[in-house]
């Protein structure tokens, strides 16, 4: 699976430098490696989800319990979590930082991603919510930063889109 | 039993614990008994106050948390029961209001009320200790031996479909986030 597992690392390791201690997550290919990383470090309690929405929950929870947290899922995920997202996280103003695989962008093969795919982006400007794409691995750390320092500063939701040069290592 | 009733009858209990409810006539019931500052309510976002409750669970494992949760909203979320028990924070307790109805939004029947069983559905889920009230003596006794039994559990109430006039309180939803957050943080 040419998933990358260098910048998998590269992500998990920025998430935890900046503190993030709990992950939530609902799988999906890209993300594999990510979850895999989340799991076996002790330091960061990873929560399975069966819906990414209840993710929000959580983060809501970890937030006021004062940890920080991020959400690992896929665009359809994202798009199944928007009511927590506005009714939960918004209506509250708490951070969430989201980390939500781009597929269906160019270069998707699955048909079956290409509807959210096409959506994502216009569904995130129409939500309000600060996104940034990760593309470059040299900025990767960088970006996570300004984006949990944005969500932790506004209390409000922020997103990076996981793009396929970033994740997906097949030319 | 009707749930402003089981609310009295456990809110001397709730001292030390941090309380999420959700939305409508639970929130509004419990704030006319008396807000406090170890009280949550999560006024929208259906579904989501068990995993609200989880969050903090697993974030403060040294804090008791007790979620106040409704049929309707169980519902809307089954999948999260899997979560709980997933995790099973000995820590959280989780309550389920279950008057068979969505009474905040004009009363209409829920399937708990013809053929869903929630507290064994939360048994099948895999949560651990399970039970189900259907007086105060018995929602009572049952709390308190939640409390006392540090393993997560669900605890079903059925109550009468029965809420307050009004929802709408003066405490604002913003106010009640961050003492919320304030309490917690000197827990």
């Amino acid at each position: 699976m040419p998933v990358s597992t260098a910048n998998s690392q590269l992500i998990f390791d920025a998430l935890k430098a900046n503190g993030v201690r709990v992950m939530s997550a609902l799988p999906e290919t890209w993300l594999v490696h990510l979850i895999h990383l989340a799991d076996d470090d002790p330091e960061v309690t990873l929560v399975r989800l069966a819906k990414e929405e209840e993710g929000v929950g959580i983060s809501m929870g970890a937030h006021l319990a004062g940890v920080k947290s991020a959400m690992l899922m896929q665009n359809h995920g994202f798009l199944a979590s928007i009511n927590g997202i506005v009714s939960g996280a918004q209506l509250y103003r708490v951070p969430l930082v989201m980390l939500i695989s781009d597929r269906g962008s160019f270069g998707e093969r699955d048909p079956w991603q290409t509807e959210g795919g096409a959506v994502t982006e216009s569904v995130l400007s129409a939500l309000r919510i600060p996104m940034m794409r990760l593309e470059n691995p040299a900025r990767v750390a960088y970006q996570i930063r300004q984006a949990q320092t944005l969500a932790y500063s506004s209390n409000r939701p922020v997103a990076l889109l996981l793009t396929r040069d970033l994740m997906w290592e097949e030319s | 039993m009707t749930r402003l009733d089981a609310l009295r009858a456990v809110y001397d209990r709730l001292e030390g614990s941090a309380v999420v409810t959700i939305m409508g006539a639970v929130a509004a019931e419990l704030q006319s008994i008396g807000h406090r500052p170890n009280f949550f309510y999560l006024q929208h976002a259906m579904g989501l106050a068990s995993s609200v409750g989880l969050g903090i669970a697993l974030s403060k494992p040294d804090v008791p948390v007790v979620v106040f949760d409704g049929d309707g909203s169980v519902l809307m979320n089954l999948g999260g029961l899997s979560t709980l028990a997933r995790y099973k924070p000995p820590n959280l307790l989780h309550v389920v209001f279950d008057n068979e109805s969505l009474l905040s939004v004009g009363g209409f029947p829920t399937a708990t009320g013809t053929c869903t069983r929630l507290a064994e559905v939360a048994a099948a889920a895999g949560v651990p200790r399970t039970a189900c009230a259907t007086t105060i003596d018995e929602f009572v006794k049952e709390f308190a031996a939640a409390q006392q039994a540090r393993e997560l559990t669900t605890l079903v109430a059925k109550v009468q479909a029965v809420g307050p006039a009004a929802f709408v309180t003066d405490l604002g939803l913003l106010e009640n986030r961050f003492q919320f957050q304030r309490y917690l943080q000197t827990r």
